[in-house]
């Protein structure tokens, strides 16, 4: 039930076609077509099933119809319009944090790291060996109420300035929006990097040393040279941090509170818990619709389609 | 040997001066510190095999290198603790490094820009139009061909009116063809800007063609140091005399080493050599290696010897091959004196009798006969299959 939630459209984009070949006409289409199969099966009559969802009435006991009913969508968005918009902003504060923590890392792995860069790359993928849950529960224990960190924090008096943004609450990290961005930004990151990696590690060193032969400093170099190229990574990895954690309910769940609940557990808790079915199908589509007019937004604006 | 520059007549304010520049890779020598000055206004050519330092000489006076030692001056001004973004040098890179994100415009703009430049649109116009390129200003650098983006990246280097234009391997990535185009569009350039060019190339023939001045580097040295004619008419060792074109050695033993002439005696026959061009010492007894250029010699058929003017240089061979190539037949002669003679016959009158196993006598003026010291590679600086195959053939020997 929960894949609509947890794949948008945009995620599983089909295999690209094969590079095209006089011979074997038909291969192309053979090796295409588990994928497609796959696709269909688990993505595309799923989507058709969620959608015909949408439009029912009924109840559980009597069993749901197509009714057509579409000002569920309606209601649904006017009831669960703030946990859309903490999503986006959760999910954007998220990845821009994963940019600004990953560009750096990612640029050292690609010009610097020299010998290390294997041992660099496989820390950044090394928290994948681990549970998704696993990693965001001992983000509890990190973020603990009078553990190490948090009471750093309060000595630093950063939990004021936090607690006066309404990102913090008193003397507590868990269960704040804080927490929960912060779950966001570490389970991502490595979303973040590994593209950012590829597109800059794609870069020809002998652009900055132009760059820097035509009177670039070093800083303009990077203003003017490395980061317009690598901006396909700058996109797709925005992209893979953005939208996975604006479906996201785990980190909420686990590491906010009810004031910190995004899109992703209402449908949840739609789907599983009131056995809400048209509004929690509902609820998933907005949001697909949400985030793709997101993303073609910002990819017609980043202009980068004659990059990647 | 650490050559000195023998072309500082004129003590212009542009020249470039490497003074014991030198470059280290932990036990490795790139570059052995060496003394050179560029005159101002010069076309100079660093002629080397892959390997022998010269891109690495390059990249120091561009300031992308560091030197282990020595200094670079650019006329008075020392540059060498300069970064390259703050010396007055612009380079063209061998793979041209044109900003793919940029049009041809923007690529050629970029020096300007970055100083600040603002009404850039009419220099970097007459800019395209020097390397005539005005048409495609408007487009990526991905959509022009091998020799429209060297093109560019010699605008976009020159628009900056650099003190000095490095160009590393500017032609390499180019057809045959092409090259030879760029190579006198380059040198058009160069007498129309009057810029210093330091141009890196293991092409004998583009650094003859284009240059005034050739140094001929071999592993991390400069051999030596002279105009195209001087460097190929008077090689100081058998490695510039190889690398530039072909030459023909003779070991030979001294006779008489006094006057004017040395008189040489090689496989019972008698050869003179000009003393003032002689590189060996030429005390009576001594070895010397008497070299000649395959096209500085005459081919006559044994039965005609008689014909042959007094005075001249001669060798008696046998013709183990020949080689048609339109305007000269290239023959292979074996002789007591050397296996494998080449000898370039222009093809005026041939002579139907030249033909493989013809018994034939080399003949040549001696004023074109060069003499180096016996004591090193015959092969060195051998084209083609050089290195590797250089180094079996000597054992083999």
């Amino acid at each position: 039930m929960t894949t609509v939630t947890e794949a948008p459209p945009l995620a599983p984009a089909p295999p690209e076609p094969e590079p095209p070949r006089r011979r074997g006409r038909w291969t192309p289409y053979l090796l295409l077509l588990p994928g497609l199969l796959w696709l269909l099966v688990f993505f595309a009559l799923p989507v058709v099933y969620q959608a015909s969802t949408s439009v029912q009435t009924g109840s559980l006991e009597e069993g749901y119809q197509v009714t057509w009913h579409v000002a569920t969508y309606w209601e649904a968005l006017s009831e669960y319009w703030p946990q859309f918009v903490r999503s986006v902003l959760y999910a954007a504060s998220a990845t821009v944090l994963c940019l600004l923590l990953g560009y750096p890392l990612a640029y050292l792995i690609a010009f610097r790291a020299g010998r290390w860069r294997n041992l660099i790359m496989i820390l950044v993928i090394a928290p994948f060996f681990t549970s998704f849950l696993i990693r965001t529960l001992a983000w509890k224990t990190i973020l603990a109420d009078g553990g190490p960190v948090v009471g750093a924090l309060d000595a630093l008096h950063v939990l004021d300035v936090t607690a006066w943004l309404g990102w913090t609450a008193g003397d507590r990290v868990l269960a704040t929006p804080l927490a929960v961005v912060c779950g966001l930004t570490y389970n991502f990151l490595p979303f973040m990097i590994l593209p950012l990696y590829t597109s800059l590690e794609r870069i020809d060193p002998r652009l900055h040393e132009a760059a820097n032969d035509l009177y670039a400093r070093p800083s303009t170099t990077f203003r003017k040279v490395t980061f317009p190229l690598s901006m396909p990574g700058v996109v797709s990895g925005t992209l893979l941090t953005f939208i996975p954690a604006t479906g996201d309910y785990v980190n909420a769940d686990l590491l906010g509170s009810t004031d910190t609940r995004m899109v992703g557990n209402v449908i949840q808790s739609q789907f599983l818990r009131v056995l809400d079915y048209p509004t929690a199908a509902a609820l998933s589509f907005i949001l697909m619709a949400a985030i793709l007019i997101m993303v073609t937004l910002y990819i017609r604006k980043s202009g980068t389609e004659d990059l990647v | 040997m650490t050559t000195t520059n023998d072309t500082t007549a004129s003590a212009n304010g542009g020249d470039v001066r490497l003074t014991g520049i030198g470059k280290t890779y932990g036990s490795f020598t790139a570059v052995h510190p060496l003394d050179l000055t560029v005159p101002q206004g010069s076309f100079f050519a660093l002629l080397g095999a892959s390997g022998c330092g010269k891109t690495t000489t390059l990249r120091m006076i561009a300031g992308l290198e560091e030197p282990t030692s020595g200094t670079v001056h650019l006329g008075d001004q020392d540059v060498t603790a300069l970064p390259p973004y703050k010396r007055p040098v612009n380079t063209v890179f061998q793979s041209y490094a044109l900003f793919p994100h940029l049009d041809i415009f923007e690529n050629v703009a970029f020096g300007l820009r970055r100083r600040g430049i603002k009404s850039v649109k009419k220099q970097v116009e007459e800019m395209l139009e020097l390397v005539q390129l005005g048409e495609q200003a408007r487009k990526k650098p991905h959509q022009l061909s091998g020799g429209q983006q060297q093109r560019v990246a010699v605008a976009r280097a020159l628009i900056n009116h650099p003190k000095v234009l490095l160009l590393d391997e500017p032609l390499g990535a180019l057809d045959l063809k092409l090259r030879r185009q760029m190579q006198l569009e380059l040198k058009r350039i160069q007498t129309e800007v009057g810029i210093t060019f330091v141009h890196v190339t293991h092409d004998q023939e583009e650094a003859m063609t284009m240059a005034d001045t050739v140094a001929v580097m071999n592993a991390g040295r400069v051999e030596q140091l002279g105009s195209p004619a001087d460097l190929y008419e008077n090689p100081r060792t058998t490695f510039v005399a190889n690398f530039l074109g072909t030459s023909n050695f003779i070991e030979a033993e001294v006779d008489t080493g006094s006057g004017d002439d040395v008189v040489l005696k090689a496989g019972g026959g008698r050869l003179v050599l000009p003393g003032a061009r002689n590189r060996a010492t030429a005390t009576a007894g001594a070895r010397i290696l008497v070299g000649v250029r395959p096209e500085k010699i005459s081919l006559t058929h044994a039965d005609d010897a008689d014909g042959i003017p007094e005075g001249r240089n001669r060798i008696t061979g046998r013709i183990t091959g020949a080689g048609f190539i339109g305007v000269s037949t290239q023959f292979v002669v074996d002789s007591p004196v050397c296996s494998d003679f080449e000898v370039y016959v222009q093809n005026i009158d041939r002579d139907p009798r030249l033909v493989p196993g013809a018994e034939v006598v080399l003949h040549w003026n001696p004023a074109h006969t060069f003499g180096l010291d016996a004591n090193q590679s015959l092969l060195a600086g051998t084209v083609g299959s050089a290195g590797v195959a250089t180094v079996e053939e000597e054992v083999a020997r």
